[in-house]
């Protein structure tokens, strides 16, 4: 019975990222922290272990900086943490990611369920869970908001999922793969001792040799490549302040620039 | 017959409006390559999508109408796109990024070893390859990449592209084609559905009035909810009313909520914090309704009020109600 959660170190959400004159993608100083939505699968991991007595593990895919995504992992209460990782892994798109991923689930053997934050912030996808789940041949929830019922033992499922249209009750069979939004828990923090024991964690690298993947999960074997990033246009004009003696007389002058603009 | 598949989201046989946005699209990298475009119709009792699919721009489709599909379900539904594609060597296949559109065309680039763009804001060809521009980093920066290979692959986000006026006189062959698994073969049951009452889907909408901590409370929502009312919009929320239990979260607009692209965002006691902005800086015309003069949102917003929320919504609701004459 395992569980396991896979992230990744990001830029922090309120930091200003921006493309520089060489054409790369800064973010100054700001921190890495881990992808937002991961705060939520880390958190709903180790409330299955607590409930369930389920091993549990957090993986990244990438170099030395995810790391620190991993300890936050650790340090929230995750049992254990493995970086997947080599340099010919460099340029890889989401199908060489998730070949990663699921070749090192299949190494780990015994899982029965894999879980992702809704998406990743950086790369601004969700596609690689998916695929992940096809890679493994398990079924995929995306969305879900809410476990409802996991029998490790029977290898049943049963959550919510939030559509457009609203909410959807599904159940499914182990192992799986979810997707997590924000409503499923309130995200836990490290505590003092969790940050003590994330510090001192060796974290293990596999390497595409060590998964067994040949060139599958490689920059080379890539479809889909990066050309250039960009900044946003600027957004034209500055805002003009709607004045009047009353909120009616200001209510009245907004409403009949929005319909002369024909925005209404 | 090979060429641009799209693959029409629908659900309950109403489909999602950025299907025919994806259509509009198809239709142009059709007409560039002179290859024909098929709309994919999966569903049960779909036959106004199918012919909408004509009318938006298609020049045939393949449906499949079957008791399996009739919830949206990842396995039964990518084995048979997979499917498709494969019988038809259909060379592009496009979709909206919608919730079931993200899941699907992913696993079925994954079964086919083939390059996914996701959730792209801008799509073109370049020689052989599909390009397009996607938002990265919450919306922060944009990205220009390609996908290569025998079958590309891309998913659209909703609004980004013009939907096409519907020609009620199109129309031309339907092609059934039969499920691929069946119900014992699929390890997943779509037990229960609860409609999100009064639900306007945000990604679609073409209006959103959003409120922040400035609502106050949870019953300050409801001036919020009239004036999206009288403009036929959604309700959108700030990650900090969401987190406070006033609203569900299904409302949040921003990083761990929502991206919208609507043609009016009215935010309402928002102070625009970026994880705010990140979900609703396409917005087209953004009004910002706040007290502090100085609140960021100002910085993004066409029009501004600076006033007491609880004065001016009901003020607005009033003057809109007059000149639209309800």
């Amino acid at each position: 019975m395992h569980v396991v959660v896979v992230t990744r170190s990001t830029p922090d959400t309120a930091a200003k990222v921006e493309v520089n004159a060489a054409g790369a993608v800064t973010w100054g100083d700001a921190q890495l922290v881990i992808n937002p939505w991961d705060e939520y699968t880390v958190t709903e991991a180790v409330i299955l272990k607590e409930a369930h007595k389920v091993k549990t593990t957090v993986l990244a895919v990438g170099p030395e900086q995810h790391n620190d995504s991993l300890k936050q992992g650790l340090a929230i209460g995750i049992d254990e943490a493995a970086r997947i990782w080599d340099d010919a892994m460099e340029g890889q798109d989401s199908l060489g990611y998730a070949s990663a991923v699921a070749a090192a689930i299949k190494k780990l053997g015994d899982v029965d369920l894999v879980m992702f934050g809704k998406e990743l912030v950086d790369v601004g996808s969700d596609a690689h869970i998916y695929q992940v789940g096809r890679k493994l041949g398990w079924p995929v929830l995306g969305s879900v908001s809410k476990i409802q019922a996991i029998d490790f033992n029977a290898k049943t499922l049963k959550v919510e999922r939030m559509i457009e249209e609203g909410k959807q009750i599904v159940s499914s069979k182990l192992p799986a793969v979810i997707s997590v939004l924000k409503d499923i828990n309130e995200p836990r923090y490290p505590s003092f001792m969790g940050i003590r024991k994330a510090s001192k964690a060796q974290i293990p690298v596999w390497g595409s040799a060590d998964l067994g993947l040949g060139d599958a999960a490689s920059g080379g074997a890539a479809h889909v490549r990066t050309i250039a990033y960009s900044n946003l246009p600027v957004r034209q004009g500055t805002v003009e302040i709607i004045e009047g003696a009353t909120e009616q007389e200001k209510a009245e002058k907004l409403v009949a620039k929005l319909l002369e603009e024909k925005v209404i | 017959m090979s060429g641009v598949f799209v693959w029409v989201d629908q659900f309950h046989g109403k489909a999602l409006p950025v299907s025919w946005e994806a259509l509009g699209v198809g239709r142009k990298i059709a007409d560039t390559r002179g290859v024909p475009l098929t709309a994919v119709v999966f569903g049960q009792d779909i036959d106004r999508p199918v012919q909408q699919a004509f009318h938006y721009g298609a020049d045939k489709v393949l449906k499949c109408d079957d008791a399996t599909l009739a919830e949206f379900r990842l396995e039964p539904y990518v084995a048979l796109l997979v499917k498709v594609v494969r019988d038809n060597g259909a060379q592009i296949v496009l979709g909206g990024a919608s919730t079931r559109g993200r899941e699907l065309l992913a696993a079925a680039a994954a079964d086919l070893d083939a390059g996914l763009l996701a959730d792209v804001t801008e799509l073109g060809l370049e020689g052989d390859c599909l390009k397009a521009t996607r938002p990265v980093y919450a919306g922060k920066v944009l990205s220009t990449a390609t996908a290569s290979g025998a079958v590309q692959f891309a998913t659209l986000r909703s609004r980004a592209f013009p939907a096409p006026t519907p020609d009620t006189s199109r129309s031309g062959e339907v092609v059934s084609v039969a499920p691929v698994l069946s119900e014992d073969q699929i390890t997943t049951k779509v037990e229960g559905f609860e409609e999100t009452r009064g639900s306007v889907n945000l990604a679609d909408a073409r209006i959103i009035v959003s409120g922040g901590r400035g609502v106050g409370g949870p019953e300050g929502f409801a001036p919020v909810r009239e004036l999206a009312e009288v403009l036929g919009g959604a309700v959108g929320a700030s990650r900090a009313t969401v987190d406070a239990g006033w609203i569900p979260y299904a409302h949040q607009v921003g990083q761990t909520g929502k991206t919208v692209s609507p043609d009016l965002y009215i935010a309402v006691g928002i102070s625009g914090a970026i994880q705010h902005q990140a979900g609703m800086r396409t917005s087209k015309v953004i009004v910002a309704i706040n007290k502090d003069p100085d609140a960021p949102i100002f910085k993004l917003a066409r029009y501004g009020i600076v006033g007491d929320l609880f004065k001016v919504l009901p003020a607005l609701t009033q003057a809109f109600k007059a000149k639209l004459g309800k």
